[in-house]
């Protein structure tokens, strides 16, 4: 495995990338200037793999699984960069090409599931619209398989919800009619952006635990975009964390808990509840906030709102780099963690 | 959770905002200008009509009749000698009048009884929203027509019934936005803080809606100006000799293949005066839509 | 659904007993004196106060409406001053003339504004939503009036390709005939009816367009036509339907001029026919049906709103 590819050529040849990202930049066209909310991401995920991207709302993460699924706007968005899905481009790919990928190859999981689903169209045919597309299913194959599938996302009595409107069902059981809608063609990769963040707590596990298991089941890739460090811990093989539309750190899961190196990494696990840590111990949020994308900046974005800030740190952008303890592990940091907390237990 | 982002943490998509923003911007530049320079015209000529030295708009003379445009007649002339142009500008008095007049009618009354229903709520609000649906039930052009034709159709009561016709709309339009604000954190800290009804409408909630009334008002009196129009061809407007635009181009139909001026000038001025309405009227709409979209 | 539907008959009643009060006072409460009409000015006292309570105009006001609305429920709208006809016959003669003027127009309208409205939201600012918002503009400052001049002027005096005023045919007669007199004010009162149609629509679909839903369909790799037919359509239609309940007044009042200038004889044609002549009884009877139908229609678009949105009926 590599999460190096846009230096190591052996990687786009790899017969199990099944998405490469490679300097991947969106830029937006805005009434003050350009935005740049994807600025130079480069990753691999391998098929059956799970991504995890991290980030406070405004660090990109949005529009890079937007951008990886080539659902931007055309106008007024530059993208710039290669995102090769399964051997085809998607960079500049015409819409045309796009829909035998969307809903086919690639899916996605939204973050509302209210506003996802159309509000006057039965649960039925938001189903069955993209088999009958896709798979080329006759009407009553289609309600078939999209009773199966509502079946498989443990939706109860699951032929009277096919007349239903979306309104007739609760939170959770719309984000599963939205997971079932994104599997009903089997896809290679699933997108999932902050899949259960207006759910319960309860629901939010049972519906992280449905994505799981069906990805295990289907050997399915997926990308699980959460601002939530919590909610990617335990169900992602690889987590980046993103700040400023950059990819800040990059690592195997339990690498990145075991030796985080971004001082923006361990804020975001600071303001993280866990069920371990008592109640009474308070969280600490992290001070400030992301900054305004639209002003150009030198040094690390991080630098004003980071503790352990130098010089260096606002004068100049730290790159990504690679770990030396593990090559799976990159960061962009002068100043990284390991190296401070070792200084100052000596 | 954590407290460093919000639960509905969505990240903006900018573009198509930006794209309206220009959009918008480009709409109040030179095309509202103009719009509102023809109005002031219109009603600059209207007002001084009398001392311009025009010739008299109902004085017939039989030596030049049905005339295409010439310098002695620049609209050119009727098929009673009537010089035209005369007759366009003393018939936009009539536009005039009922269009604003009766606007004002419906604006006073009708805006009054909305901020009063949509801050008081209660009762008040259910009797006169009630009346007023029952009224817009009710066809108000028949209703209109009939009024007008049993009761007279000189100029004010035709400004009157139309004014009161248009009640129960502006009273949905206005109540619809002052409901918004009625219940808004300021009205509220206005009221805990003890100030009075009468105050809190007039400098709380009446600024807020003004914008849209203000816009409301100029799409209305188009409306006015293009039924003030019809009644005109169904004969209940203004009576000949005295001119209207309405009327003019009502009776300009008989001689219309002969002689099409007769139809163009006065057609001409109240397009022109309608198109230059609706555009500052949707100018300022979307401009203050713009603005609410910034709060 | 159902008890939706109830409470909307209810609302209906009572807006109905409104309506016949209106149409009752517009005419009792109004100066004039229907008997100088009926008798003439120059005619003797004694005369007078007998048609006065033989027309029943003696009674007190009350009872004056308990009796005609009485007959109005059974179908008796009392019958011509002037042509002695009765009133319901009257307006079953001429109402068919208005439906189809309105019904050809309103094909004619949503056939235009609806798919230039999706091809302009496609594509907000571009070529073709500049064109067309700019030209609904310009046309919403042409009254049918006017359009009716130059159109006559235009298509029947100069070209000759449709009928002048006053070519009105029954369908029945000749159909073929009818329609050709029919299309100059069926496209006249098409044209601001398109306008409004466009201008709310498109505003709609702007707004659609911009919903997660639609951003799904696109991840469903569903095609564009597809999209805006079968998931942005629907839900923008909303403030089309309303508007399209607010519009028939307008709409009947349009059909009236247009009629009144065609000499089409539809409601319209004889209600300012029947003011002019003062004849209180078909006057009374055409505003009171025509506020009955206007009444009717709101009340099957409210029913339209259920099967557009079904999230209605639980609000």
């Amino acid at each position: 495995m590599s999460l190096t590819p846009g230096l190591d050529r052996s990687a786009s040849t790899d017969e199990s990338a099944l998405l490469e990202v490679c300097n991947a930049s969106t830029t937006f066209a805005t009434d003050r200037g350009s935005l740049r909310a994807v600025d130079d991401v480069s990753f691999v995920i391998k098929r059956g793999e799970t991504l995890g991207i991290v980030g406070e709302s405004g660090s990109g993460k949005t529009v890079l699984s937007r951008s990886i699924l080539g659902l931007l706007p055309r106008s007024g968005v530059l993208q710039e960069g290669s995102i090769v899905f399964d051997g085809t481009e998607i960079v500049g790919a015409p819409d045309k090409l796009m829909r035998a990928i969307w809903g086919a190859k690639m899916a996605m999981v939204f973050q509302d599931p209210m506003a996802s689903l159309n509000p006057v169209v039965r649960i039925g045919r938001q189903i069955t619209e993209s088999l009958r597309l896709h798979l080329d299913l006759d009407r009553s194959e289609a309600k078939a398989t999209a009773l199966s599938l509502l079946e498989q996302v443990g939706i109860p009595s699951p032929k009277e919800r096919l007349r239903s409107y979306p309104f007739e069902l609760s939170g959770g059981m719309r984000q599963r009619v939205m997971i079932a809608i994104a599997l009903a063609c089997s896809p290679k990769l699933l997108l999932a952006d902050e899949p259960t963040t207006g759910l319960d707590v309860t629901v939010q596990a049972q519906i992280l635990d449905l994505l799981s298991s069906l990805q295990k089941e289907r050997h399915m890739s997926v990308i699980l975009v959460s601002h939530d460090l919590g909610v990617v811990a335990s169900r992602t093989d690889n987590i980046a964390v993103m700040y400023a539309g950059k990819v800040v750190e990059i690592a195997p899961t339990a690498t990145l808990f075991s030796s985080m190196a971004m001082p923006y990494t361990k804020a975001l696990v600071d303001s993280t509840p866990r069920l371990s840590q008592p109640s009474h111990l308070r969280l600490s949020p992290i001070e400030g906030r992301p900054p305004d994308m639209t002003t150009a900046r030198q040094g690390c974005a991080f630098a004003p709102r980071c503790s352990f800030a130098t010089d260096r740190c606002r004068s100049e952008t730290p790159p990504l780099v690679t770990s030396p303890s593990n090559p799976l592990h990159r960061f962009a940091c002068w100043n990284p963690l390991n190296s401070i907390s070792i200084g100052e237990s000596s | 959770m954590s407290s460093a982002s919000s639960p509905r943490a969505q990240e903006p998509l900018l573009v198509e905002e930006s794209l309206l923003n220009a959009t918008r911007r480009r709409a109040f530049g030179v095309m509202f200008w103009i719009c509102a320079g023809w109005i002031a015209l219109v009603v600059l000529l209207a007002l001084l009509a009398s001392v311009l030295g025009l010739q008299n708009p109902t004085t017939e003379n039989y030596d030049s009749l049905n005339q295409g445009p010439t310098l002695a007649h620049w609209f050119g002339t009727d098929d009673l000698g009537r010089d035209i142009f005369s007759r366009v500008v003393y018939g936009a008095r009539v536009s005039l009048i009922v269009g604003f007049g009766a606007m004002v009618i419906s604006m006073s009354i009708g805006a009054s009884l909305a901020l009063l229903a949509a801050y008081r709520r209660g009762k008040i609000d259910l009797l006169v929203s009630a009346a007023s649906y029952v009224m817009l039930a009710f066809p108000a052009l028949v209703a209109v027509i009939a009024i007008i034709a049993f009761w007279g159709h000189d100029l004010w009561k035709i400004t009157l019934i139309i004014g009161v016709a248009g009640i129960p709309l502006v009273f949905r339009v206005v109540r619809a936005a002052a409901l918004g604000y009625a219940t808004r954190d300021f009205v509220v800290a206005a009221k805990t803080q003890g100030a009075s009804d009468w105050r809190i409408i007039t400098k709380e909630i009446l600024p807020n809606v003004l914008p849209a009334m203000v816009s409301f008002f100029l799409i209305g009196v188009a409306s006015v100006v293009i039924l003030e129009g019809a009644l005109a061809f169904l004969g209940l407007s203004v009576q000949p000799p005295t001119p209207s635009w309405g009327n003019m181009i009502s009776e300009s139909r008989t001689y219309l293949s002969q002689n099409p001026w007769l139809a163009l000038f006065p057609s001409l001025a109240m397009i022109l005066f309608l198109i230059a309405l609706n555009l500052i009227g949707d100018t300022l709409r979307s401009a203050l839509d713009h603005q609410e979209g910034k709060l | 659904m159902a008890r939706y539907l109830v409470k909307r008959f209810f609302a209906l009643l009572g807006i109905l007993f409104f309506i016949s009060l209106g149409a009752f006072f517009l005419i009792h409460l109004l100066p004039g004196d229907p008997t100088v009409t009926i008798l003439g000015p120059s005619d003797n006292a004694q005369n007078r106060a007998a048609l006065t309570s033989q027309l029943g105009l003696n009674l007190p006001l009350w009872h004056q409406y308990l009796v005609w609305i009485g007959n109005v429920l059974q179908g008796n709208l009392g019958e011509s001053y002037i042509t002695h006809e009765s009133v319901s016959r009257i307006i079953s003669t001429a109402f068919p003339i208005d439906l189809e003027l309105i019904i050809i127009s309103q094909l004619l309208a949503l056939s235009i504004a609806v798919p230039t409205a999706l091809a302009s939201a496609k594509r907000p600012n571009g070529l073709l939503d500049r064109t067309s918002t700019t030209t609904s503009f310009a046309l919403l400052a042409l009254p049918p009036f006017i359009l009716i001049v130059f159109f006559v002027l235009i298509f029947s005096i100069y070209l000759h390709w449709f009928p002048g005023p006053g070519s009105y045919i029954p369908f029945t007669q000749n159909p073929g005939q009818n329609l050709r007199a029919m299309i100059l004010p069926s496209i006249v009162l098409a044209i601001g009816s398109i306008v409004i149609y466009f201008r709310i629509l498109r505003g709609d679909l702007i707004s659609t367009l911009q919903q997660e839903f639609i951003t799904v369909a696109r991840s469903k790799g569903l095609s564009n036509r597809y999209i805006m037919w079968r998931h942005a359509l629907r839900p923008s239609s909303l403030a089309l339907l309303a508007s399209a309940g607010l519009n028939i007044s307008g709409l009947v009042a349009g059909a009236f001029v247009v009629e009144y200038l065609l000499a089409l004889p539809g409601l319209g044609y004889e209600i300012v026919n029947s003011i002019n002549q003062v004849d209180y009884l078909t006057v009374q009877g055409i505003t009171l049906f025509v506020a009955v139908v206007i009444v009717l229609v709101n009340f099957v678009i409210d029913f339209l709103f259920t099967v557009v949105d079904p999230r209605i009926t639980r609000e």
